[in-house]
């Protein structure tokens, strides 16, 4: 394969997309400002394409190979970035009609032009994360995707729900980056570095028997605490969930599915980075295990069971992303004696989980705004008004409940695999249950879909964009759960520039 | 394309063009026998002297796990296949009219039938387990929305039962998978058995128990066994016969072809655990059994039941014991799905199933006498069909196992044949009073419009107990197939 373009290049790109569009909403002369999400999905689609044709990090480096890597699971997750953010592109042109209700404008659409531009740039922020290797540029890049997601959520003026949301996830938010900063600094006083490879041998010398930090693993282990704490807050662990529901419910729906999938693969992969260095000195090593341990078992049970009762879909799947976090923490549970397997099923199970969950909030879409609703009933009966998007969101629900010959299962098993080669057995007793739990509220849409008579018969009309992009997103899943290294093969380092 | 590529892809192509809207039950009838041909020409191909895994083919899906989609088949899963595919055969012709969404119902039934060719056919470990799974959604749909009675509980219970016991015996899977040495990591299961060899008593142990209770739910062994009664008594014909004959076989499958030649260290720890387990199936689940007042759950119970002679085959560990297992399995596959026939066929001719409300339907139904009365002798285990010679083999194998000459006192599986054989009076007890409460005596008022069977509708229940009469008066003609699997399966 050609390797034409440096990695940089991709980010470059769509920040330059990103400063075009916000011209193109100043200077436009008309009011509809659809176009601008079509060109926008256009150029991304086209980056994904480049993204397999990039160069790898030069052997020698220099200032910036300091900040930026570019190794297979950085593509990968820029890979990840950029097809949510056009999945979630398409979905906010499917939104548009509901999104200008509540949008104080003269004519339908004006005014909505940061809608699809934030986006772009939330991307760019992803992006930057995937490859970032210093907390530096670690913080810089979160902090633009949150700020991104601050403007979002609130997007809809006129909704009380949906300016709730937004000052729930600004205070929380910012709390949140407040803790990642403090911790930052901890790790900073301790090694006098911010560079994640440099900051892992001060911490290996230093700790090593006679170092000159032997006696500071509680200053240690509280600096990593405050960060997996304010990482827990980015991928929606228990205890630090409470924004989720209320949040995922007032936001508008396309940004509910871009914060539950690009929020948590950009925590989890900085949290992967992160705990590389950490889990790799001896001294604090258990206790980080029993903290992931701990977190992972309380967002299981938190997130599995409070799913349960819930009646709004929309809420339903906030309870079940968290649910989801509980099983990627499973996999970072088993990141200390098991690297390569919990890697490898935390990046897999994020590209299913982009899929199921992209796939489901687009049918979520569709149906609720013929419905004018997004509770489970307003979905009674979908079998019979709409076999297709029946068919769809069955698929995908079977992949979130971890049903097999999907994309959901073989991250399930990958999870599963990890916590056992771990030895985990309390972890995996909880999971039976979680995986139980969630067949529970999962099939209850299903039930309500194919056992309910449909309230209204009038059938749902679809755009060929949506019908497309449903068609597509259903055969990945399918597809990636019966071939599997479709998604491995992309998680392997190629050989390194040097020695080819 | 080999044989076995067509079996499994028919019934999978098949709901597929169901789904879109091809004539449901022609297309289906027509995928169900072509499945039964084929399976009878790759039965009548399969080389005895060459044996082993035949028809071989690999679909290279995630080479760097060593896995992929692995087909293949020796004597023992020709025979498993030949069951689903008879019962696929018998339960589409045995379904009634269906008023509403008739194309649903037939793609989830096919969507079953698949699942289990799937699963028997597979030699990758991960797509066995995964083929099994395909039935689940579709059984919560066929018997939420078509089931008869209590069926959203029904449906309810099964789905998250199955998933339970799914999930358990994934984390077995992966235990055994994860405790060969990484160099020899395969879902290869003709590479398996080898690469377990190195596998610690310890780690066997912990992977056996998990794979046992996994497969146990999923078989509905006793204490695990509450789901499948309502299940089946509320689940429409063809899925009542399909899950109870053919799906239920697929634990005791793999019972057979992974965790007793693959952990028989774990398999020896727990072997009085399941030996409890299993005396409890047979005794408490037959005394149930007597107690139930309707046909339906009647039914369910004893399938319940009878799971313990099959598990007590498996527990013997010989050849004779595990060869007779096999055979029970596709006997009781046969005659549980011929009682499932008759009993939907009554649901829908008689006001009710309970015991007290039929009588003397033989009168009106001299057809449907008989033919309850062969497959109920069957059940019971008469001699004359083949669940006479698997439990007599199964007998003689567990009454074998771990007796020496120099030992005094019984082993474990001699005590356990001891009770089991009373499972045997049990049976003949709740059949025989079905019997009599059913057909004898004189026929009561409000069954006056019953019929006998069409002659189309007479087809799948012919063709089962044909299937059960061969097998008892000729034991051999499945028995050359088992024998020499089961015991390449022990000797490796």
């Amino acid at each position: 394969m050609q390797q034409i373009l440096p990695a940089i290049s991709l980010e470059v790109t769509v920040i330059l997309l990103g400063v075009l569009m916000l011209f193109a909403e100043a200077f436009a002369k008309t009011a509809d400002r659809s176009h601008m999400a079509r060109y926008a999905i256009g150029v991304l689609l086209a980056l994904l394409g480049f993204s397999f044709f990039t160069q790898a990090a030069p052997a020698d480096g220099g200032a910036f190979w300091r900040f930026y890597s570019v190794d297979a699971t950085a593509m990968f997750f820029k890979r990840i970035a950029l097809a949510t953010t056009v999945l979630v592109l398409i979905m906010a042109l499917e939104y548009r009609h509901v999104l200008a209700r509540y949008i104080p404008g003269v004519k339908e659409g004006q005014g909505t032009g940061e809608f699809y531009t934030l986006p772009v740039f939330i991307c760019a922020g992803l992006m930057f994360m995937a490859s970032a290797v210093d907390f530096t540029l670690i913080f810089v890049a979160l902090e633009l995707v949150t700020i991104g997601f601050y403007a979002l959520v609130a997007y809809m003026r006129r909704s009380a729900q949906s300016l709730e949301a937004g000052v729930k996830y600004l205070i929380l938010g910012a709390l949140s980056t407040g803790f990642l900063v403090y911790g930052i600094t901890w790790i900073f006083g301790l090694s006098g570095e911010t560079n994640l490879a440099a900051i892992s041998v001060k911490l290996h010398t230093g700790f090593a028997p006679g170092g000159p930090l032997v006696g500071n693993e509680t200053a240690l282990l509280f600096g990593i605490l405050l960060i997996i704490v304010a990482l827990g807050f980015k991928i929606a662990a228990a205890p630090f969930q409470l924004w989720v529901p209320d949040v995922y419910q007032g936001a508008p729906t396309p940004i509910t599915a871009f914060l539950s999938v690009g929020s948590k693969s950009a925590g989890f992969i900085v949290l992967i980075r992160v705990l590389e260095v950490f889990l790799a000195v001896e001294v604090v090593r258990t206790k980080v295990i029993a903290v992931l341990t701990l977190l992972a078992i309380a967002t299981l049970l938190y997130g599995n069971l409070a799913a349960m009762p819930q009646d709004n879909l929309k809420r339903l799947f906030a309870y079940s992303s968290i649910g989801h976090a509980g099983y990627l923490l499973m996999a970072l549970a088993a990141m200390g004696t098991s690297p390569a397997l919990a890697k490898e099923a935390v990046s897999f199970y994020l590209a299913g989980y982009l899929l199921m969950t992209l796939l489901s909030f687009l049918v979520l879409i569709l149906v609720a705004r013929h419905s004018r609703g997004d509770d489970i009933r307003h979905f009674n009966g979908l079998g019979k008004r709409s076999p297709f998007l029946a068919f769809a969101l069955t698929l995908a629900i079977a992949s979130l409940a971890g049903v097999p010959l999907t994309a959901g299962f073989v991250g399930k098993f990958l999870v599963f695999k990890a916590a056992v080669a771990a030895e985990q057995w309390p972890l995996l007793g909880v999971g039976i249950l979680a995986v139980a739990a969630g067949f529970y509220y999962y099939i209850r849409v299903i039930a309500a879909m194919y056992w309910q008579e449909p309230n209204d018969t009038t059938p749902i009309k679809l755009g060929p964009l949506a019908r497309t992009t449903i068609a597509i997103l259903a055969a990945a899943i399918i597809l990636v759960g019966i071939c599997p290294s479709l998604i491995t093969t992309q998680l392997r380092d190629p050989a390194p520039l040097a020695a080819r | 394309m080999t044989f076995l590529n067509v079996i499994v892809l028919l019934p999978i192509l098949a709901a597929i063009a169901v789904a879109l809207g091809a004539p449901a039950r022609k297309t289906s009838l027509t995928a169900a026998w072509a499945q039964l041909a084929f399976t009878l020409v790759a039965l009548l191909g399969y080389d005895r002297t060459l044996g082993g895994f035949q028809f071989g083919s690999l679909w290279n899906v995630a080479p760097a796990w060593k896995m992929g989609i692995r087909l293949g088949a020796d004597g023992l899963t020709l025979v498993m296949l030949l069951l689903t595919a008879l019962v696929t055969v018998a339960a589409i012709i045995a379904t009634p009219r269906i008023e509403k969404r008739e194309n649903l119902f037939y793609a989830c039934v096919l969507l079953i039938s698949a699942g289990a060719a799937g699963a028997f056919a597979s030699l990758d470990l991960f797509f066995f387990y995964a083929f099994h799974e395909l039935a689940l959604i579709p059984t919560f749909l066929l018997i939420g929305i078509w089931g008869t009675g209590e069926r959203q509980v029904a449906a309810w219970k099964i789905t998250i039962y199955l998933a339970i016991g799914s999930i358990i015996l994934l984390i077995g899977l992966s235990k055994l998978y994860l405790s060969i040495p990484e160099a020899a990591r395969t879902f290869d299961m003709t590479l398996l058995p080898a690469a377990a060899k190195s596998i610690s008593a310890g780690d066997q142990a912990t992977a056996y128990i998990f794979i046992l209770i996994g497969f146990g739910i999923l078989i509905s062994l006793f204490p695990f066994h509450s789901w499948a009664p309502s299940a089946y008594a509320s689940a429409p014909t063809p899925v009542a016969m399909l899950h109870s004959g053919v799906l239920k076989k697929f634990g005791l499958y793999g019972m057979i072809r992974i965790a007793i030649p693959m952990l028989p260290e774990g398999a020896k720890q727990y072997a009085n655990v399941l030996l409890v387990l299993l005396v409890c199936s047979i005794i408490y689940l037959g005394l149930v059994t007597i107690a139930q007042k309707r046909l339906d759950l009647m039914l369910g119970y004893s399938s319940c039941m009878h799971m313990g002679y099959i598990f007590l085959g498996i527990a013997a560990g010989n050849v004779i014991g595990i060869s007779g297992a096999a055979l029970l399995m596709l006997a009781h596959g046969l005659s549980i799905a011929a009682l499932f026939a008759m009993c939907g066929y009554l649901r829908e001719h008689t006001p009710s199933l309970k015991f007290t409300s039929l009588g003397g339907l033989a009168k009106r139904m001299p057809f449907l006498g008989y033919a309850f009365g062969m497959a109920a002798f069957a059940s019971i285990g008469l001699p004359g069909f083949a669940n006479f010679a698997s439990e007599m083999m199964i007998f003689f194998g567990a009454f074998k196992s771990g007796a020496t000459a120099a030992s005094l006192t019984f082993s474990g599986p001699q005590i356990a044949t001891v009770f089991a054989l009373w499972g045997v009076v049990i049976s003949a007890v709740y059949m025989l009073r079905a019997y009599r409460q059913i057909f004898m005596g004189e026929p009561l008022a409000n069954t006056a419009t019953a019929t006998d069977p069409t002659c189309c509708q007479r087809l799948p229940i012919l063709l089962l107990l044909a299937a059960l009469l061969i097998g008892g008066i000729w034991p051999k003609s499945y028995l050359t197939f088992i024998q020499p699997s089961v015991e390449t399966l022990l000797t490796r």
